[in-house]
């Protein structure tokens, strides 16, 4: 073959594939309204009308779906599509009359339409026991059967505000799940076990003890050979010592599972982006369904409904009504690991006598 | 159809009921034709029975002259899942905005089939178009034929990683800058630092349109580019009239929720005090067809969120409280090469900017990439009364001293 390699070249360029409509009206839409549960329309100034119509999308998705999507695509927008930040599939319309039709297409295909303005969107999630190496959880299972659950939040009956979640299969967290209204995150509860007779040819021994962020890992000679010990006592189950060495595995059947965390955004409107906060330190895996999860987090989504204002976000209705009353509304016990022990802990506790009794 | 054990998928089959869309059923979609997509079954189940995962660090893989892009995979349990023994991921660089035709998704899939497992995600935590699942040797033949056909790969390990963007002016008018012409130009200036790893740790960039920020920038983004404006905002008072009749209480939901109570409503009209708006965005999000944001637009830069690992999960602060975001954005990629600089000197193995901004305080970063400290950057001055001054006067010095 005599044909130049190619390299470098980067992502195709973004304006070949927008819909004509869009490059006519870039930059100068007016304002959008939303006309139902997944359904809006941007207004340019031109008055052209673009209809947007959003779908669930499990993010894992066969090619043979892909492929249906773009049939869909050019059935009904002129064969342009696109994905959101949130893995939901979005078509683009330019006639109003075919909106239902496209969404009973969707339907059948098992793609519920919805996850736009105070409704519950698609969790971001990472990949799980499907491909990862470092999961405490499955992603994909737990996002399923929680979304299963909440799915009629999606895509037909209002919430508060808006409502995101999250799921990171470890603290990784390659899906970022730090700045949600609630984050499902899976946990380690057992230090590594140490491959004596692999660390010193699978891994550096001083970049594993320099990943400790407690400096709980020393060098050490095992049997004649360079290895590591760990103080168990001050390992807090990061993982960091196995991401740069796999000699050290974490996963452990009775010890992995899930942690819920509430309270955190990434929006300015109104309060400050936040970090997610614990709520419940530990839930079991409990495969294929996780019904411990499920009903954690429906709890908390149903008790944010009930007492939650208008607009109001979870870390929003939380900082009103005080994490004393949170807990008692939620009926979470809470225990000793919600209190913060790491860096600047002290910044977490309650320095006033600002008590609601 | 669970290919190695011989009993199925009893517990994936339960993943199949429900409402929302089921990643199990997309698998066995592609389980009949792919031998490794119905072992990946396999494989799952017996994570699902035995709650543990079955997969291995990766290796070092990847295409000629790339050290990012592919992930390696393999299996621990490689004679019982021979087709899946190495299952390795591409990360193939998105459009900006994550807009396709229907012909090039489908470009896509039929690589895919050729190639690998056929499944995908779309997309991944990055932006990234997942490619998820094939052999070593299939590696190159799949890079030559997604170049063939104008797709490259992302970012992964130490090296810059796939930049991304939010919808931006594509269909949106809160878009302050264009979030996809930046994304993609920042993706092209950069693409032997995306391609090559020779960073301390990953480097994200994200762009969002407004402070709402939808592709979560100040949380996941090393450099979180964040459109705003510093004139007043647009009001249309025809509309915000058209809201009030319609039913919207204007005092309760818009002026009370605001966050520096700039924004009054006397029944009649609507007074914005725009020199204490901090644009927060909610007024706006409330009455897009009454408010906007301003004309004078452009983007407020920060710096250094990332995950937990490995000193704790943190946010990006402000680096530049408002740039104007223009072609060719020289500014912003010198910016970039500047704390690049600082960061290959001075960065620990595996330290993100974040951490180093905060090892060596945030005054030092700030001298050391040229940039003059200013009140945006902080949510209060100091509490702390431990202050390092780098020199002192000796007797005889009285003058320069100004005692």
């Amino acid at each position: 073959m005599a044909t130049e390699r190619r390299t470098d070249i980067g992502p195709p360029n973004y304006q070949k594939f927008l819909p004509p409509i869009i490059k006519k009206n870039y930059g100068k839409w007016k304002y959008h309204e939303i006309l139902g549960p997944g359904v809006m329309v941007h207004v340019g100034e031109s008055g052209d009308k673009l209809y947007t119509v959003r779908a669930a999308s499990p993010r894992l998705l066969g090619i043979k779906r892909i492929r249906e999507f773009a049939d869909l695509a050019d059935k009904y927008c002129g064969g342009h599509l696109r994905f959101t930040s949130r893995n939901n599939v979005e078509f683009l319309l330019t006639d109003k009359s075919k909106i239902e039709a496209l969404i009973a297409d969707l339907k059948k295909l098992g793609h519920p339409v919805g996850g736009i303005g105070n409704h519950i969107s698609n969790i971001v999630h990472t990949q799980g026991w499907v491909h990862c190496h470092s999961a405490a959880t499955d992603a994909s299972g737990v996002v399923k059967s929680v979304m299963d659950d909440l799915c009629h939040y999606f895509s037909e009956d209002q919430v508060p505000g808006k409502l995101r979640i999250a799921l990171a299969c470890c603290l990784n967290m390659c899906g970022a799940v730090h700045c949600s209204d609630i984050a499902i995150l899976g946990v380690h509860r057992r230090p590594p076990r140490i491959q004596h007779d692999t660390v010193n040819k699978l891994c550096e021994i001083p970049n594993v003890i320099a990943s400790c962020p407690t400096a709980a890992i020393r060098p050490a000679t095992i049997d004649g050979k360079p290895s590591i010990t760990i103080d168990e006592e001050l390992c807090m189950f990061c993982a960091n010592c196995f991401t740069v060495c796999p000699s050290l595995p974490m996963a452990d059947a009775l010890n992995d599972g899930v942690s819920i965390w509430v309270g955190g955004k990434v929006s300015n409107a109104r309060t400050e982006p936040a970090f997610s906060k614990l709520a419940i330190p530990f839930l079991p895996n409990n495969p294929p369904r996780w019904p411990e999860v499920v009903d954690a987090v429906r709890n908390i989504v149903e008790v944010w409904v009930r007492h939650a204002r208008k607009y109001e976000r979870m870390g929003e209705f939380i900082d009103r009504i005080g994490w004393p009353r949170f807990f008692k509304l939620t009926g979470i016990p809470f225990e000793k690991q919600h209190i913060d022990d790491f860096k600047y802990a002290g910044l977490s506790f309650k320095r006033s006598a600002q008590i609601r009794h | 159809m669970a290919g190695k054990g011989g009993n199925g998928t009893p517990l994936l089959d339960q993943l199949e009921t429900g409402p929302w869309p089921s990643f199990v059923t997309q698998i066995k979609s592609m389980a009949e034709t792919k031998e490794a997509c119905s072992q990946l079954l396999g494989l799952l189940e017996r994570s699902y029975e035995e709650k543990i995962g079955h997969w291995k660090h990766g290796g070092i893989v990847g295409v000629m002259g790339y050290g990012g892009g592919v992930i390696g995979r393999y299996n621990d349990l490689q004679e019982e899942y021979p087709a899946i023994a190495h299952f390795h991921t591409l990360r193939v660089n998105m459009p900006s905005g994550w807009f396709y035709t229907a012909d090039a998704l489908r470009t896509i899939c039929d690589i895919w089939e050729r190639h690998g497992s056929g499944l995908t995600n779309m997309h991944g935590s990055t932006g990234d178009i997942i490619l998820l699942g094939t052999s070593t040797d299939e590696l190159e033949p799949t890079f030559a034929e997604l170049t063939a056909n104008d797709f490259d790969l992302g970012g992964s390990g130490s090296d810059m990683r796939t930049p991304s963007g939010c919808v931006g002016p594509a269909r949106c008018e809160w878009a302050c800058y264009d979030t996809l012409h930046l994304t993609n130009d920042i993706t092209q200036t950069f693409q032997d630092e995306l391609h090559r790893p020779a960073f301390p740790y990953k480097f994200k960039v994200k762009c969002s349109g407004c402070p709402n920020d939808c592709v979560a920038a100040v949380a996941r983004a090393d450099m979180s580019i964040i459109g705003t404006w510093r004139d007043q905002i647009q009001v249309d008072s025809g509309e915000v009239t058209a809201y009030a009749k319609a039913g919207l209480d204007i005092q309760k939901d818009v002026c009370s929720r605001c966050p520096t109570k700039c924004i009054e409503w006397d029944g009649k009209k609507l007074t914005i005090d725009d020199e204490n708006c901090v644009k927060c965005m909610h007024c706006i999000n409330v009455m897009p067809k009454a408010l906007r944001p301003g004309k004078d637009q452009g983007a407020t830069i920060l710096l250094g969120a990332k995950a937990p690992i490995v000193e704790g999960a943190m946010l990006s602060s402000v680096l530049i409280p408002f740039i104007k975001i223009e072609p060719p954005y020289q500014e912003i990629k010198d910016l970039i090469e500047r704390i690049w600089d600082f960061w290959g000197e001075h960065g620990k193995n595996r330290e993100r900017t974040g951490e180093l901004m905060q090892r060596v305080g945030l005054g030092n970063f700030l001298e050391a990439i040229e940039v003059e400290p200013v009140p945006e950057m902080i949510a209060h001055p100091r509490e702390n009364p431990y202050v390092f001054y780098e020199e002192y006067y000796e007797e005889g010095e009285e003058e320069e001293a100004g005692a």
